[in-house]
Formats: C-alpha cells, sequence, structure tokens
C-alpha cells in the first residue's frame, strides 16, 4: 500500500521466518514441524511479492506489455505454491506410514538410523 | 445512478452495496425453509405445514368487523419457519464436555460466514454502483477461495464434539466437500475459457451476444452451447455436493445411522447451521444463473435488436420488455434463483442417497474427467471457431465447432467403451437350481 | 521517515493484519496442541492472503486462499485428526532446556539476518511496480510465455507428487 515502506513487509516476513526456524528447532511432533516449514515458505512468498512490487526486476520500456516486465516475483511464488502443496502429500504420507508401522510420532524416537 | 450516491466516501458505498444484498438474503432463508417443506410435500402426495398462523377470528368480539366474525383466514402456514425459530430458540441447549469449548462454540459461526461471503462478487443487476459488492478482477476465483473456506466449519464441528463417530462424520462430509470443489473448478473453467475474463459481469455480457455467434436477436446463454451445457451439468451436481444436500446428505444422514458432524449442536447453533446451509444454496443457485443462465436478464432475446430491426409494434413491445428487463433485473434474478431452488427440493424429492463409495467415485472418477475434457473441448472450439471465422463468417464458426463436438463425443464415447471393457470384472457364472421332481407330480 | 508520517490508514491496517499474522505465528509454535496450532496456522495463511492484497497481488492471494488456507490446511487437520484416533494421547512435549537454546538461536539468526537485510532497504517507500500487476491477465501471460518450462515441469513435479502420496497411503501395493 502507498505509505508503507518496505522494511514493514520484510521485517514480518523474518519474524515469521525466525518463528518458523524456532518451531522446527523446538517441537518434536513431525506434523508441528512441517507447519513451520510450511510457515518458512509463507514467509519467503511475503518477500518475494514484496520485492517485486517495491523494487520491481525490470520496469517496461515503451511498448512491453507488463506481462513481459517485471513477473518473475510473482511467478516465483507460484512455484514455491506448487511445490508447497506437492512436499506436504508426499510428506504427511511418510508420517502417517511410519506412524502406522511404529505407532508413535516423537521425533526424538525416531533414530534408526543413527550411527 | 444518483449523484448523491456516488458522492459519498467508498466506504458508505461498499457498505450500501453489502447491506442490499445481505438483508434480502437474511430476509428470504424463512421464505426459503417453508418453500421446501411446502414443495417436498406436494411431490410426495401430502400437503405440508399450512396450520400455523391460520387465524380463527372471535365470533362474540366487537372488535372484529362483521364480515370476519367466526370465520378463519388461513395464511398457508407462511409463519412455519418463525415458528421453528421459536422452538428451537426455547429449545435447551445442551453443552456437552467438549474437547475444545473455544471450537465448540466457534464452529457453527465458521460455518456460517462463507455461505454469505460467497455473494461479495455477484451481480444482481447491471446497476453498476450498487452490484457486485466487489468487482474485482478474480470474480469467480473468489468463489472457489470462500466455498473451499466451507469445509473448516464441518471439520471443527465434528472434531469439537469429543465423539469418534462425530470425528469421522466430519471427516467424511469434508473429503466430500473438497473433492467436489475440483470439477466445480473445472467446470467454471470452461467459461473461463469462453469467456476471457474472471469477472462475472463480463460473464453476464458476454452471454449478450449473439447466439451462437449467428443469430443477433437472441442471448447466447452458456447453456445453450454445447460445452456450457456439459458444464452447467457438472457444476448443478456439484452445486448440490458441495451445499451437502440430497442426494448427497451423507452428513446428515449419519444423524439417523451413527452420529453426523452437527449431533452435539442442539437448539440455536443447529439452527444456524441450517440457515448456513440455506444461504449457500441462495448463493450458489445465483451464481449458476450469472455463469451458465444469463444473469439478471429476463429471457434470452436482444431487445435492443429487435426494437432496432422489426415491424413498428413488435418494436415498442421489445422496447418496452428492454425497459422492463432493465429496472426489473433482481426481481428476474430472485426468479431464476427460486427455479434452481425448486430444483434442488425436487433432486431432493426423487433420488436416494449416495454411499459414501459411490459419491467418491463419481466425484472422482465420472465429474472430474468430464469436466478436464469438456475442458480441452472448449479450447478447441474457440481455436477452430476462430479460425474459421476469420475465414468465412461466424455462422460457418459455430457449425465447424458442433462438428468438433461430434468428432470429439464420439471419440470420447469409444475411448469410455474400451476402459470399461478393459476394466470390466468377469461375469459370475449363474447358477440355477433345478428343482428334482422325483414322483411326477408338478404339472407346470 | 519520521514517527508522524508513519501513522497513516494504510499503516494502521498493515499493523492490524502483521500483528494478526505474527500472533498466529507465535500460536503455531506455542500451542501443545497440534489441531490449535493447526488452526492458528490457518489464520496466519487467512491473513497473509490479505496483505498480498495490500500489495495488488490480488491473484497470488487469492490462490493462496484456495491452495493453502483451503487444501493444503485441510489437509493437515485430516492428518492431525486420524493420528488423534488413534488413540494417541500421549504428544504432550513437556519444557526442555533445548526450548530456550533454539530461541535465543533464533533471535540470533533473526538478528543477523536483520542487520544485513533491513538496513539497506529502510529508504524505499515507493511501490514502482506497473499497473496491472498482479492481475490475472499479466500473471496468466507469463506462465504461458516466458515462463512455460517451469510450468510444465511444476506439473510434472506434483503428477510425481500425487503417484508418491498414493504409492505411500495403500496398504498393500
Amino acid at each position: 500500500m502507498a505509505g508503507v515502506p518496505l522494511v514493514a513487509y520484510l521485517a514480518l516476513g523474518l519474524f515469521l521466518f525466525s518463528v518458523g526456524v524456532v518451531g522446527v528447532i523446538i517441537r518434536r511432533n513431525p506434523i508441528v514441524i512441517f507447519m513451520c516449514i510450511e510457515l518458512m515458505l509463507n514467509a519467503v512468498n511475503l518477500t518475494f511479492l514484496a520485492f517485486a512490487k517495491y523494487m520491481p526486476s525490470k520496469l517496461p520500456t515503451g511498448t512491453t506489455p507488463v506481462a513481459e516486465a517485471s513477473m518473475s516475483g510473482q511467478v516465483m511464488v507460484i512455484f514455491v505454491m506448487a511445490v508447497a502443496a506437492a512436499e506436504v502429500a508426499v510428506g504427511l504420507g511418510i508420517i502417517m506410514a511410519i506412524f502406522r508401522l511404529r505407532k508413535e510420532i516423537d521425533i526424538d524416537e525416531m533414530n534408526l538410523l543413527r550411527g | 445512478m444518483a449523484q448523491w450516491f456516488l458522492d459519498l466516501h467508498p466506504a458508505w458505498q461498499a457498505l450500501v452495496r453489502v447491506l442490499l444484498f445481505l438483508l434480502p438474503v437474511l430476509m428470504l432463508v424463512p421464505g426459503l425453509i417453508w418453500w421446501e417443506r411446502r414443495l417436498l410435500s406436494w411431490m410426495q402426495d401430502r400437503i405440508g405445514p399450512n396450520r400455523v398462523a391460520t387465524i380463527t377470528w372471535s365470533k362474540t368480539s366487537k372488535m372484529v368487523p362483521g364480515f370476519l366474525r367466526g370465520k378463519k383466514t388461513k395464511l398457508f402456514g407462511l409463519l412455519q419457519p418463525i415458528a421453528d425459530g421459536v422452538k428451537l430458540f426455547f429449545k435447551e441447549d445442551v453443552t456437552p464436555s467438549a474437547s475444545d469449548r473455544f471450537l465448540y462454540f466457534v464452529a457453527p459461526g465458521i460455518a456460517l460466514f462463507p455461505a454469505f461471503a460467497l455473494g461479495g462478487t455477484l451481480p444482481w443487476a447491471p446497476w453498476r454502483s450498487l452490484t457486485p459488492i466487489a468487482d474485482v478482477n478474480i470474480g469467480i476465483l473468489y468463489v472457489l477461495a470462500i466455498s473451499s473456506l466451507g469445509v473448516y466449519g464441518v471439520v471443527l464441528a465434528g472434531y469439537s464434539g469429543n465423539n469418534k463417530y462425530s470425528l469421522m462424520g466430519g471427516l467424511r462430509a469434508s473429503a466430500q466437500l473438497i473433492s467436489y470443489e475440483l470439477a466445480m473448478g473445472m467446470s467454471l473453467a470452461c467459461i473461463v475459457l469462453a469467456t476471457g475474463s474472471l469477472k462475472m459481469t463480463d460473464m453476464i455480457k458476454a452471454q449478450e451476444g449473439a447466439f451462437w455467434g449467428a443469430l443477433p436477436w437472441a442471448q447466447n446463454w452458456f447453456v445453450f452451447t454445447p460445452y456450457g451445457f456439459v458444464a452447467m451439468v457438472v457444476f448443478m451436481i456439484c452445486m448440490v455436493a458441495e451445499t451437502n444436500r440430497a442426494p448427497f446428505d451423507l452428513p446428515e444422514a449419519e444423524n439417523e445411522l451413527i452420529a453426523g458432524y452437527h449431533t452435539e449442536y442442539s437448539s440455536m447453533k443447529f439452527a444456524v447451521f441450517f440457515m448456513g446451509e440455506y444461504a449457500a444454496m441462495f448463493v450458489f443457485s445465483g451464481v449458476l444463473a450469472s455463469v451458465f443462465f444469463g444473469g439478471y436478464n429476463m429471457a434470452p432475446f436482444n431487445w435492443d435488436y429487435i426494437a432496432q430491426n422489426a415491424p413498428p409494434f413488435w418494436a415498442g413491445v421489445a422496447g418496452f420488455l428492454g425497459k422492463m428487463n432493465y429496472w426489473l433485473a433482481p426481481l428476474w434474478f430472485i426468479g431464476k434463483i427460486a427455479f434452481f431452488i425448486s430444483v434442488y427440493i425436487w433432486i431432493r424429492a426423487t433420488l436416494p442417497r449416495l454411499r459414501y463409495d459411490q459419491l467418491m467415485s463419481l466425484g472422482w472418477k465420472s465429474l472430474l474427467p468430464l469436466a478436464t475434457f469438456n475442458f480441452i473441448i472448449v479450447a478447441a472450439w474457440i481455436l477452430v471457431n476462430r479460425l474459421v471465422t476469420e475465414q468465412r463468417s461466424p455462422l460457418a464458426g459455430t457449425i465447424a465447432g458442433f462438428g468438433l463436438w461430434v468428432v470429439a463425443g464420439i471419440l470420447a464415447y469409444s475411448i469410455w467403451r474400451i476402459v470399461k471393457r478393459a476394466s470390466a470384472e468377469p461375469e459370475l457364472e449363474v447358477r440355477t437350481i433345478k428343482m428334482v421332481d422325483p414322483v411326477g407330480e408338478a404339472t407346470v | 521517515m519520521n514517527t508522524s508520517e508513519l501513522l497513516t490508514p494504510n499503516m494502521g491496517v498493515f499493523a492490524l493484519l502483521g500483528g494478526i499474522a505474527a500472533f498466529g505465528a507465535v500460536g503455531v509454535v506455542a500451542f501443545n496442541n497440534a489441531t490449535r496450532s493447526a488452526l492458528c496456522l490457518v489464520l496466519t495463511f487467512f491473513t497473509l492472503a490479505f496483505l498480498y492484497f495490500t500489495l495488488t497481488a490480488e491473484m497470488i492471494g487469492i490462490l493462496q486462499i484456495v491452495v493453502y488456507t483451503g487444501a493444503i490446511m485441510v489437509l493437515f487437520l485430516f492428518v492431525i485428526m486420524l493420528l488423534n484416533l488413534g488413540a494417541l494421547k500421549s504428544l504432550f512435549e513437556d519444557r526442555d532446556p533445548k526450548m530456550l537454546i533454539g530461541g535465543v538461536l533464533g533471535l540470533g539468526m533473526a538478528a543477523l539476518l536483520g542487520s544485513q537485510v533491513l538496513a539497506p532497504m529502510a529508504k524505499v517507500t515507493q511501490m514502482r511496480a506497473p499497473e496491472g500487476i498482479g492481475s490475472p491477465q499479466s500473471v496468466g501471460y507469463s506462465l504461458f510465455s516466458t515462463y512455460l518450462y517451469p510450468f510444465e515441469i511444476a506439473s510434472v513435479l506434483l503428477l510425481l507428487g500425487i503417484v508418491g502420496s498414493i504409492l505411500l497411503a495403500k496398504r498393500r501395493i
């Protein structure tokens, strides 16, 4: 919006990202860890869009249509959303498979690969 | 539009638009309840509620005028919804030892919010300063987004009941909702492709063009085109599934069998759930009317074209009808909504309930492939139409499009037959029992 | 920029939306109950969609509601509730000294990133993107012309996701 400085959006994105990082470190429930990863991805989305709006990559020159000029930020966000959707589907499938096998989902107990 | 309205601050204008949409919907929901009960009863060969508010005038009181003393005035049971509301209001509000009290209280509100918010981009008249509430350029995607928020009310209501069966009921209902959202989005995407814009106002304007590109005196409602007809059928089935109405009302049926997702709710919270269901029916019918049936137009005729190119008497009639079309537009819109709600009730009275696996297989294995195939056909149609129209005439373009449809239909049918034959289960051997007659008494 | 220049209505709207999003994010980490964490995340995503609308990225905002709030979080809620059905009440996590270390590390990382990124950007206040950016036409046009290859590869990736999740969920392959 007009009148809101860029650092406001960036600070909010940074806050969401660090809350997500802290959540991944602290929590032991893998589903909540997954949700914190999604939070981090959303913080990144917000940062992409803020930069795309405030400092677009290439301003239109003459007759270049808008779409060619500075859409890279928004397209990046679309691809982040697509990748996040696929990742959530597969990741939750993995968690369900582990739960079916071991009947518990404490991340600290999943240490079969420990050398 | 009056200049004083346009001089107001945009926030006040938006408030007026919201109220102009919200208050009629709130007023019409009780009427909808009454109409459902009456129409359903007539279809089931009974009369339905007509006793409430039958006024029996006193025989002896002097305050009653003479011609009314001792007579009964029927109001056709129109106050039945008010009686229902009063009953629900005074019912005991049983609050179970819920697992999460905050969610238990908030879930009906979360279920009600999408039902009313769906109408944010719905144009109910051609007067652009009053409707739609927000003419954003993502019009129809807003409807899809809000309808996908409707899942949360169901899930949270099922979860907060602290009850395994209620939870399973809620999960099954939400699985049904998200499955039918896909086919709904695909069928709307066909119309978006045909229109070239996501706004519902642009869709209505595109439907006001010439019929099939060739007859300028008729309107080109999308339901009259082959791809639009298929898309309308898919959208109507998905619409019935999205509002949890029969024959897709497995969540409500589970009230009888095990426990549905709103089994732990009584009195006013239950009423809020049902109000949300009826409001969603109302708004979805409005979306169907706007996207496929020409919105607020009275009839599929271009009155202005007829008024210009017809003999004088008919031109006068067409001019008058054109003015009625413009000024009475909300009336035609509500008329179409009333028709579609009657179709909803008709479907409920006629069809039996679908089992859960039948429901999911219908959504994923029948509707979604059909809608996707239709989408491909629309794209091919537009391409063929554009190419042939540049070479010849619009009518030739339409005929080429129809030819494409015939070819595609034959192709689709043959593919379907091949797939069905390849995946058919083996025929079970039919055994009959032969009655052995040792004595020889049977004569048949 | 003085403080008085900052107190515009737009800044108030941003503060409200940003505050709700931040509160939801903290709620995700703070609640022990997984369902409440998921619902806080739903609130955060919904508010982020409104923040995208303020950045005039309306296509991305509505896609955020359809994809994230309407599908991904429903999937999360499904899985949480199905796992609760397994009578697993033992997901209560007690306080750990590791939590303090995690918090300090997060704070340190935020301070590091903030000092490097926020400081040079403090003077940017003008939105310089052209008109019509963020509309469905612009996004669709660029997805089908400049970014066609990533678009097709993303669709293959989603197909892989579908096949993978079906394979993981089947009891007998």
